[in-house]
């Protein structure tokens, strides 16, 4: 039998706002633990909770970006359960009445588009973090365990999908593109080793043609997009096995082994949670008027589909180029600052695509840290242009000066680079070439013409490569002409 | 002049006219506490030398604020920088908060004089202090008697003479009942009206700060101080009156619903004569009286007792040894240390209240319980909306019987839980309710309960300050008037 995997992800997204989601503490990874704590946020007798105006904000973008409904009223509700990183013996979340459902997002993969749906976007809070004493850094063995509340309280959304996603190609790209929106959105650094975003993702398998659902597991806590798309894998593969030896799957979740690719259930609960919702008496219900929302929508940034699009129309970049470069807020930011300083798109393109990307992907490096800066590159175009360097040289240089952080300048006079375009200069080796070499000025002079490039080879092996190539042809022909 | 019975008020047109100072004042006071304590255990935690040198402060910077050089009582929920804050509870022994609750701070700014922290049942749950883990107060009236609960201290020590007035908080009628119990005047405001940033939760949604004093003028005074929004309380809201001084004046043209549920069955002989006796003097000043229905009524104890424990539960989870307050020894993972740490942290009360509350939000329990209480608190919200159709206020008895004696129901949580009856309705419509002394049966204080709609407190306020001068309750408590 065929069986079709069926995929629901569930994310979570710590947003970057200056304060906590219900205190005025300092939102900021890491730094010396339980620093930017307060009685809120400890969970202190008598505190209270208050909403974060910038989180409701930020939400509503990231409910609008994924096209979701966004009610007038929701409300907020206690999700019961004891653990030392969880204060306040509950964590305030949303239930019933999310803050938007249905939405949707469209994936374009070359050979498969799909839509897939958003069942809910709410808002929580972040819980404090553990760190366990031992080498392991796991509970399990550990003599004792602290714990660090500067997280405690991190304005958390939930995204959830409906079970519309059939593939763990299509899982990947799904969050490739809505990690990028989020970034577009300016709303949280979607750092994954950091964790402010986390993804789950839920699984199932149906013979194709049917439309119940199978018995799901659950891949818990992936950290990386990779890792998800080969896990899930591994896992359809599993439930495909145990479905054709006539095997039932159990509801359980999972853990996938990154170093060596296997599968193994986690211990299970011994019991269901029950997590005792009802409404927070604490918190007044979330209005999101219309007026609101419009509000919102209008201060929302260009997305990376608008975005796409005016590469096209107003730079008159090929699609292929205006997807790569928007396909990252943080690449496009950088073409288009570059574009400020070097007035010619395709040229300024070419280069990013070509050189830079290149670059950070064998170096395996963040454009954040890379050591060329836009302004960098625009002042290396220009050398170019100038005819100051031949392009082939400006590869090299912006080669080192990803490598040293050197700007162009530095290392073309470091390394005096510069091109020589001075006819008297050439004269001279153009005629010590000449003069060594007379059985190809034979064959020059004989019709085979081809064999410039022969002299030209010579020329710049003489010159270290720094002759101008255009003056030096024009110079050879007239000089084996004569 | 004894000025153990001097109210609010009056000390403080004395202070300003210079006819007093707070020294003097604040020491009658301490001298109080000095020769009663051992009977009446009002009091956590006091500091007789931080409330002098606050007086002294007081009086050597005169104009230091409206309420300047008032000696004050705070109940033990309120949190206090600083300064031990034990909601009554072995889970909070020495706990020393790192600040102040909105409430207490609004008072200080006011110029008050701490005399301490009040006494009350474990974390507010309770109607007669016996469930504080630090022993029971005894009511000033007759020691052998609760003051109530769970404000019994704060009611105590103003019946007392052990403060001019105090703080109280009032969750299903912890300010009203005891303050009936110990003849003395207690508010609870409409829900949002006073921040609850600070006051150590019990039932969120319930949940309000009062004042606990001597005369109906001097809760106006108090409330004044106490309402307002608050940003660290997103459940407050600006009160849309100034809080007003009553006037003297008579009780023409104001009518008066008797809640007819409230005030027949299950009343007390003794309770109901003074209550009846009341009624009829009120309405020769010029009230027009009637009877009033909250249908509805009857459910508010079994909705109460659900839905304040089901916040009780989640509130009370903060509770786990992790952070501050009580852990346990001995504790092999954290479950046990969870475990052992709250059962010897929690006294009986409260252990019934949160398995009471997790039970009624349990999975497949929710609808049945607090899906079903939810309605019922709409129901009487519906009930009271429709009596202020027809009477300014509802009165009725502010409990079924007089100040009962320590240990006769500490056994028997159900008839504890049924002193709440005449209260519990104010905090489950979020009303305005205050209590006032009506008379004594057998020499013991009965008090009369005022209803009024959502943010009425200037009308309930003037209606309570006519009725106290028309009923004329001059007693004291034995403690007070052998020093007349």
């Amino acid at each position: 039998m065929e069986y079709e995997p069926v995929i629901g992800l569930e994310i979570h997204v710590e947003l970057s706002t200056r304060s906590k989601m219900f205190c005025g503490c300092r939102v900021k990874f890491g730094g010396v633990p339980n620093t930017r704590t307060c009685p809120v946020c400890l969970a202190h007798p008598g505190a209270l909770p208050v909403m974060n105006r910038q989180a409701i904000t930020n939400l509503a973008r990231i409910a609008l970006s994924l096209d979701c409904e966004i009610p007038e009223r929701s409300i907020f509700h206690r999700k019961n359960y004891f653990y030392p990183d969880l204060p306040k013996g509950y964590q305030i979340s949303q239930y019933d009445q999310p803050f938007a459902v249905d939405g949707s997002l469209e994936i374009a993969l070359e050979d498969e588009t799909a839509r897939i749906g958003i069942e809910r976007v709410h808002m929580e809070e972040d819980t404090a973090k553990n760190i366990h004493a031992g080498d392991s850094g796991r509970i399990a063995g550990s003599l004792y365990s602290m714990i660090d509340f500067n997280r405690s309280g991190t304005p958390l959304v939930e995204i959830v999908t409906r079970p519309h996603i059939h593939s763990p190609r299509m899982a990947r790209a799904f969050l490739n593109r809505l990690k990028n929106t989020l970034l577009y959105l300016d709303v949280s650094d979607c750092n994954m080793e950091e964790g402010s975003l986390r993804c789950d993702a839920n699984v199932s398998l149906r013979p194709v043609g049917t439309d119940e659902l199978g018995v799901k597991t659950e891949l818990k806590n992936m950290n990386s997009f990779k890792h998800l798309e080969k896990g899930l894998a591994q896992e359809i593969e599993r439930q495909r096995e145990l479905l054709e030896d006539g095997e039932r799957v159990v509801q359980q979740t999972v853990h996938y082994d990154v170093a060596s690719g296997e599968i193994s259930p986690l211990r299970s609960k011994e019991e269901a949670h029950d997590y005792r919702y009802f409404p927070e008496p604490d918190l007044v219900p979330l209005v999101a008027s219309q007026q609101f929302v419009e509000e919102v929508r209008r201060g929302m940034p260009e997305l990376p589909e608008a975005r796409e699009q005016r590469y096209v129309s107003e730079f008159g970049l090929p699609l292929y180029d205006a997807q790569v470069l928007t396909a990252s807020r943080e690449v496009a930011d950088y073409f288009e600052e570059a574009l400020g300083l070097f007035d010619d798109a395709k040229l300024v393109s070419n280069w990013v695509m070509g050189e830079l990307l290149a670059f950070l992907n064998t170096a395996g490096q963040e454009l954040s840290a890379c050591r060329v800066s836009p302004a960098g590159l625009a002042e290396l175009l220009h050398r170019v242009r100038d005819g100051d360097i031949s392009a082939n040289t400006g590869k090299e240089v912006f080669a080192e000066m990803c490598e040293s952080g050197a700007s162009a300048a530095e290392i073309i006079a470091a390394r005096g680079l510069t091109q020589i375009s001075d006819e008297s200069e050439l004269e001279a080796v153009i005629g010590q070439v000449i003069e060594d070499n007379p059985d190809q000025v034979e064959q020059y002079r004989g019709g085979k013409v081809k064999v410039i490039g022969f002299f030209v080879g010579q020329v710049m092996k003489q010159t270290g490569g720094r002759a101008n190539p255009k003056v030096v042809n024009e110079l050879l022909r007239r000089r084996l002409s004569e | 002049m004894n000025l153990l019975r001097l109210t609010a008020t009056e000390a403080l047109r004395r202070l300003a006219d210079r006819e007093l100072s707070s020294a003097e004042l604040t020491g009658a006071y301490l001298e109080q506490m000095e020769r009663c304590e051992g009977d009446i255990s009002a009091y956590l935690h006091t500091d007789a030398e931080a409330s002098r040198k606050a007086a002294a402060a007081v009086d050597a910077s005169p104009g230091g604020g409206t309420l300047a050089g008032l000696p004050t009582a705070i109940k033990d929920v309120l949190c206090t920088r600083g300064i031990p804050t034990t909601c009554g509870s072995r889970m909070l022994e020495g706990f020393i908060p790192v600040y102040t609750a909105t409430c207490v701070s609004r008072m200080e700014d006011a110029g008050i004089v701490s005399l301490g922290k009040t006494n009350m049942d474990e974390f507010a749950m309770g109607s007669s202090t016996e469930n504080s883990a630090y022993g029971t107060t005894r009511n000033p009236w007759d020691t052998q008697r609760v003051p109530g609960g769970s404000s019994g201290g704060s009611a105590a020590a103003v019946a007392a003479g052990e403060a001019l007035w105090a703080l109280g908080t009032d969750t299903g009628g912890s300010i009203r009942q005891p303050a009936s119990f110990c003849g003395v005047v207690g508010l609870k405001p409409t829900y949002g009206a006073v921040s609850r940033y600070g006051l150590v939760a019990f039932a969120s949604s319930f949940d309000q700060v009062g004042p606990v004093t001597r005369s109906v003028r001097d809760a106006a005074l108090m409330l004044r101080h106490l309402v307002g929004k608050d940003p660290l309380d997103s459940t407050s809201v600006e009160h849309p009156e100034a809080i007003a001084d009553p006037v003297d004046r008579d009780l023409s043209g104001l009518r008066l619903g008797v809640v007819s549920e409230l005030a027949g069955e299950g009343i007390e002989a003794g309770v109901n004569e003074v209550f009846r006796e009341a009624l009829a003097r009120l309405q020769a000043a010029g009230a027009e009286l009637g009877e009033a229905s909250l249908p509805h009524v009857e459910y508010c104890i079994p909705a109460y007792y659900i839905l304040a424990p089901a916040e009780a539960s989640a509130n009370l989870a903060r509770f786990d040894g992790v952070r501050y307050g009580h852990r346990a020894s001995g504790a092999g993972d954290v479950t046990e240390m969870y475990e052992l740490t709250r059962s010897e942290g929690f006294g009986d009360e409260v252990k019934r209240r949160i398995m009471l509350g997790t039970y009624a939000l349990s999975s497949g329990y929710y609808d049945a319980y607090y899906g079903q209480a939810q309605k019922v608190r709409s129901l009487v919200v519906g009930d009271f909306r429709a009596a202020f159709a027809d009477y300014d206020l509802l009165l009725s008895p502010t409990t079924p019987t007089t100040a009962f004696r320590i240990g006769e129901k500490v056994d028997d949580p159900l008839s504890m839980y049924m002193s709440d009856v005449c209260t519990t309705p104010a905090n489950l419509a979020g009303l305005p309710a205050i209590s006032i002394p009506a008379g004594l049966s057998q020499g013991l204080p009965v008090g009369l309960q005022l209803f009024g709609p959502a943010f009425s407190e200037n009308l309930l306020l003037q209606a309570a300050h006519s009725a106290e001068s028309v009923l004329g309750f001059q007693a004291a408590s034995p403690l007070v008037e052998e020093l007349d």
